[in-house]
């Protein structure tokens, strides 16, 4: 049996898959499939300080090898999840990533606070939110915004920070070395590509948020490319992410940089996805004399 | 809840682009009931498709299903054929409330809308009517199988079949003089905002089946949103695939 635990920012994961948040809410939902403790980690629901109820529907439109959402950050506040899901996860053997999202760099401080004395282990700051109006992804596509929300969340934060980027910027690099230049402890990517859908019929957008966050297989080799290129500009781990379908996949983008891997809309189609991935890419490492997991990440060998 | 493939037991196409298959899958049969749905996967598709359940038949383990193909992937789920596969997860959602049979009760079915109505009418039997509205005579479907369960009054648009009309003079004929304890409608939101008005009018207790575009089926992913108001006035968005596809009318804000 191959070792498939991994470190992140200190903090240790049984194995490197975590589902990614909005696509696994607070966890209950996919306990009837399979025991969630064994998921290396849990990046929970998009959390406000505030509830949100989010955007009107539709909120998808299905499209080539993919999906576009906009969700719009439902949920229902940081003191409903302490009250009603962080006790249920804690009975739960799986590393806890609160995902973190506001539209004033003090609602992000402010969520930050909150969660320090609770028991998730990591936080992951959403700064890549297409479907808001207000902050989100405004704070992703600058180096100062980034910077700026991640100094002041580092003020608030006891637990480790994991920064979400967005790809929809034209120099990914810069703004992870920006983030990791303020404290970050790891940079997680990609966050959904803005898309839009329409019904020629109606001459109206498919989503009533008019644009939404393309995701699925059609953003894998988006991903795979910007984490490796900002895994190699940066000191921090990376948590790769985008359109991550197969074991195969989440070899690939450990291969690309990438120390763990987080799953998200492959669980639509199959609720056992990130099962059938843990036990993959355990068969793929033992089935290629590799001891351990952490043997593979960033060992691309780049043409030149 | 199970996930997995289920052998086809037949295909029929009953009217152009609507299509009635039934499946043999006795565990999820033996979970489900009425006004559930079960959500699909289309081969290599990023999304399932949500199905409503039409009926369930605990003795043979069939599961029935009837669609109308509206797109790409209800389209790819049309070519399965008998012998085929399908890949099925559910029984997803919360059904409808069925009362003790000895209530009268009325559903009320939009085109496409009415398979999921079918159980819900043979549980009632005679102490149910059923109204059934469609566009035109070559819409019409299921009318039989209520007919030969429950009093059965067809509309259509048209008039080239049954009644001439929307179902809503025959639902209001029906709460005078059949006087219901409940109704029941799936259908196009149009139709469910005129049925939402005319029971709360008499009052009478209305329960809607709703659907929305949908992503995980499981109410994980929040995207199949559907507005809803509290008794307290408060409005949230509620979710189809789990808190639904049945709402209580009263509680249902249409946009």
């Amino acid at each position: 049996m191959a070792n498939l635990s991994v470190n992140i920012a200190g903090v240790t994961l049984k194995n490197p898959v975590i589902t990614a948040s909005g696509c696994f809410g607070f966890g209950r939902e996919y306990e009837d499939f399979y025991d969630i403790s064994r998921l290396g980690g849990i990046s929970l629901k998009g959390m406000t300080a505030k509830k949100r109820l989010g955007n009107p529907p539709p909120r998808i439109a299905e499209t080539p090898a993919g999906m576009l959402n906009s969700v719009g950050l439902q949920n229902p506040g940081v003191d409903a999840f302490l009250r009603d899901d962080l006790p249920y996860l804690k009975t739960k053997d799986t590393v806890l990533i609160a995902n973190i999202a506001g539209s004033t760099v003090e609602d992000y401080c402010e969520i930050a606070s909150r969660l320090a004395d609770s028991e998730v282990d990591l936080l992951e700051l959403n700064i890549s939110c297409p479907n808001v109006k207000e902050g989100g992804v405004a704070f992703g596509v600058s180096c100062e915004g980034a910077a700026g929300v991640v100094r002041a969340v580092k003020r608030h934060a006891r637990q480790p920070l994991l920064v979400k980027l967005s790809p929809n910027v034209t120099d990914i690099v810069s703004i992870a070395k920006a983030v990791e230049s303020e404290g970050a402890n790891g940079i997680s990517l990609i966050n959904t590509l803005l898309g839009m859908r329409i019904d020629i019929e109606r001459r109206r957008p498919v989503l009533y948020n008019n644009v939404g966050g393309l995701s699925g297989p059609a953003v894998f080799p988006v991903a795979v490319r910007m984490v490796w290129q900002v895994a190699n500009a940066v000191k921090v781990p990376v948590v790769g992410m985008g359109g991550i379908a197969s074991a195969k996949d989440a070899i690939e983008m450990m291969m690309a940089g990438a120390s763990a891997v987080q799953v998200g809309a492959a669980m639509f189609s199959d609720p056992m996805a990130p099962v059938k991935i843990i036990e993959g890419m355990e068969s793929w490492l033992s089935g290629h004399g590799i001891a351990d997991v952490g043997e593979i990440v960033g060992t691309v060998r780049p043409w030149s | 809840m199970i996930c997995r493939e289920f052998e086809i037991v037949s295909r029929q196409e009953p009217i152009p682009g609507v299509f009635d298959y039934k499946i043999h899958c006795p565990e999820l049969v033996a979970e489900a009931s009425p006004g559930q749905f079960v959500h699909i996967r289309c081969g290599e598709r990023s999304l399932r498709r949500p199905i409503s359940i039409c009926a369930l038949d605990r003795g043979t383990g069939e599961l029935r299903l009837v669609f109308e193909v509206r797109g790409e992937g209800t389209r790819e789920l049309s070519h399965l054929a008998a012998g085929d596969r399908m890949d099925i997860l559910g029984p997803l959602g919360h059904g409808f409330e069925l009362l003790d049979p000895g209530a009268r009760a009325v559903v009320v079915g939009g085109g496409i809308g009415t398979p999921p109505l079918l159980e819900v009418a043979r549980h009632y039997g005679e102490r149910c009517q059923a109204i059934l509205g469609f566009r035109s005579v070559k819409n019409v479907i299921l009318d039989q199988d209520f007919a030969s369960a429950c009093g059965t009054v067809v509309c259509t648009d048209d008039g080239s079949w049954g009644v001439r009309g929307t179902v809503l003079p025959a639902l209001e004929a029906a709460l005078q003089g059949f006087c219901p304890q409940i109704v029941y409608a799936c259908g196009p939101k149009p139709m469910l905002k005129g049925i939402q008005e005319l029971c709360a009018r008499y009052p009478v207790r209305c329960q809607l089946s709703l659907e929305e575009r949908m992503g995980c089926g499981v109410g994980a992913c929040l995207v199949c949103a559907c507005k809803t108001r509290a008794e307290d006035g408060q409005e949230n968005y509620a979710h189809v695939c789990k808190d639904g596809p049945v709402f209580e009318a009263q509680s249902v804000v249409f946009e």
